[in-house]
């Protein structure tokens, strides 16, 4: 594993042992170095909320600020935002990227993501070079009121296409959500928070190409094991594993931190 | 008809062969493994669940069975505890469970070891059971009672544990083959309620009892309650959480935790790096990786 630089998209606060932030994610690096990860996106505070109340977001985003000012260089923070509060999410938004050391934009069930509601928040986070994660799931059990399937990001994609949209759990029954998501060139396939079911990574790059394919955890709720799997269990060559651990992602996130001065 | 007892009289006589070797095995090596754990042995790795065959919904890198050993023998894997994909939907199980052991014999010979499964529900079952007993020398039977329609609570249920355990049968009670929410729409399958098996566990007090893929769903006190109803085991394979193993063998003795991959549905190296993720002794990475299935096997 030490021949890949490995960077995780996809962390959480939640699921994690600690009292504060700063404990959490000790124990997230902790268990990421035993597995050969480098770097982690964090996002989402200590408790989770599915639609949070503007205090609530801020909280949230205060505790992800709080936890990587621990590791600087070494975790990064997206900010999660509520399409059903406009302004206060676009107050984050400035807060936390424009004048904070965040990178991405994390959107979880508070809303379908082919709402009018996203439109200025994608805006504002592209023109601030921030990438956006938004979660999605299409289950056979029913959705939350508010989850979004990949159909409703390919939706969004189409109206943003200078935006980077990542979908998250690649739509979770990934068979379909890969192909969901495939003609909009704009998004990426995240392959966190699921089963490590044999198959997966293959397939997303087969239909996508291994430039458009994240590797993801959702750790602590996942364990980083189970989800680096899909990518070195995969039957993919080396040059295409190293894109989906990290490659991508590293050049998705270049310009951003290149504005905060971190240099890859 | 004449394949099926030719297969027979050589799949009798090659697992003769593995039962008596593996026995010798685990006797020779019981007493250092619990006193002090050696680099050496610990290097060895049982894998008590895996599957051949197919998946009804989706073929995989690994369903051929070649493929399968290949890559189970190229990550360390000495022994794996096979069922067949094939047993949640086909109901001709008696042609299940001869292929599965003709499989095992012809491409897997001292690396998978075949578990029959059995559905309680179905005609002349006690028949299937003696078949994997006494004529494919089966370690033991694997269930589904989920994809085989049937709640713990069944009789009949409770008379398969107590003639398995007759027969020195280890029984695999599968809990979940996939996440509930990315079933075939036309193959969507009820949780498995565990509540029943601690009174059962504690009427059948000899029956040695492997929970396949139930750490997604059973957790806490559950599970607790549950292990310490009698000889109850159960695998890694749907274990999730950052430090998962760790967190478990906190709650749990880790002389009841097993090795478990859930290969070809899962990458193989999920289960493996889950081992590398949580910090272990040697002696708990020991008894996960073998000593737990080897001591448990034995026994059979
Ligand atoms: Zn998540």
């Amino acid at each position: 594993m030490a021949k890949f630089d490995i960077w995780d998209i996809h962390c959480h606060l939640n699921g994690v042992a600690g009292r504060t932030p700063e404990e959490r994610l000790d124990k997230l690096l902790e268990y990421a170095k035993r597995v050969g990860l480098a770097r982690l996106c964090v996002f989402m505070g200590m408790e989770w909320a599915y639609d949070p109340a503007p205090e609530k977001m801020r909280q949230d985003n205060e505790e992800v600020l709080r936890a990587i000012r621990r590791a600087p260089g070494r975790a990064f923070g997206f900010v999660y935002l509520n399409p059903r509060h406009t302004q206060a999410s676009l107050d984050e938004l400035n807060r936390c990227v424009r004048d904070g050391p965040m990178i991405g934009v994390k959107l979880w069930v508070a809303q379908h993501c082919n709402a009018r509601a996203l439109d200025p928040l994608i805006e504002r986070a592209t023109e601030l070079k921030a990438i956006v994660y938004q979660h999605t799931w299409l289950k056979v059990t029913g959705n939350l009121p508010g989850e979004s399937t990949p159909m409703d990001l390919a939706e969004l994609a189409a109206r943003h296409p200078k935006a980077a949209l990542v979908c998250g759990h690649s739509g979770g029954d990934w068979e379909l959500g890969l192909r969901a998501i495939r003609p909009h060139q704009n998004l990426f396939a995240e392959l966190g928070g699921g089963d490590p079911t044999a198959g997966f990574t293959e397939m997303a790059v087969r239909e996508l190409g291994a430039e458009r394919v994240l590797y993801g955890s959702d750790a602590g709720g996942r364990s980083f094991a189970s989800q680096l799997a899909k990518v070195l269990g995969a039957d993919i060559p080396d040059p295409a594993k190293r894109l989906v651990l990290g490659g991508n992602l590293r050049r998705l996130l270049r310009p951003i931190l290149k504005e905060k001065g971190i240099n890859l | 008809m004449s394949a099926r007892i030719v297969s027979r009289t050589v799949n009798r006589r090659a697992f003769l062969g593995t039962a008596v070797a593996a026995s010798l095995l685990a006797a020779s090596r019981e007493p250092v493994l619990t006193a002090a754990p050696e680099a050496g042995a610990s290097e060895s790795l049982i894998d008590v669940n895996v599957s051949l065959s197919r998946w009804p919904a989706r073929r995989l890198p690994h369903d051929e069975t070649p493929e399968l050993v290949d890559k189970l023998r190229r990550a360390g894997v000495t022994q794996a505890w096979a069922g067949s994909l094939e047993a949640v939907l086909h109901k001709d199980l008696a042609a299940v469970n001869q292929r599965l052991t003709e499989e095992c014999h012809r491409h897997g010979r001292g690396l998978l070891r075949p578990f029959g499964s059995i559905n309680p529900r179905w005609p002349d079952w006690e028949e299937e059971l003696r078949r994997c007993a006494e004529e494919y020398l089966m370690p033991g039977v694997r269930l589904h009672p989920s994809y085989h329609g049937y709640r713990l609570d069944d009789p009949a249920f409770a008379r398969l544990l107590r003639l398995a355990a007759d027969r020195r049968l280890i029984v695999q009670l599968v809990f979940a083959m996939e996440d509930e929410r990315m079933m075939h729409p036309l193959l969507r399958v009820p949780a498995v309620e565990p509540a029943p098996l601690a009174s059962l566990m504690k009427a059948t007090p000899s029956l040695r009892l492997v929970l396949l893929n139930a750490l997604r769903t059973l957790r806490g006190e559950a599970l607790r309650t549950l292990l310490a109803a009698g000889e109850v085991f159960v695998e890694i394979a749907m274990l999730e959480g950052v430090g998962g193993v760790e967190a478990l063998l906190a709650q749990v003795p880790s002389s009841r935790v097993l090795f478990g991959s859930h290969a070809p549905l899962f990458y193989f190296e999920s289960a493996l790096l889950k081992l590398q993720e949580s910090p272990l002794s040697a002696e708990q990475r020991g008894a996960l990786r073998q000593a737990n299935a080897r001591r448990l096997s034995a026994a059979a």
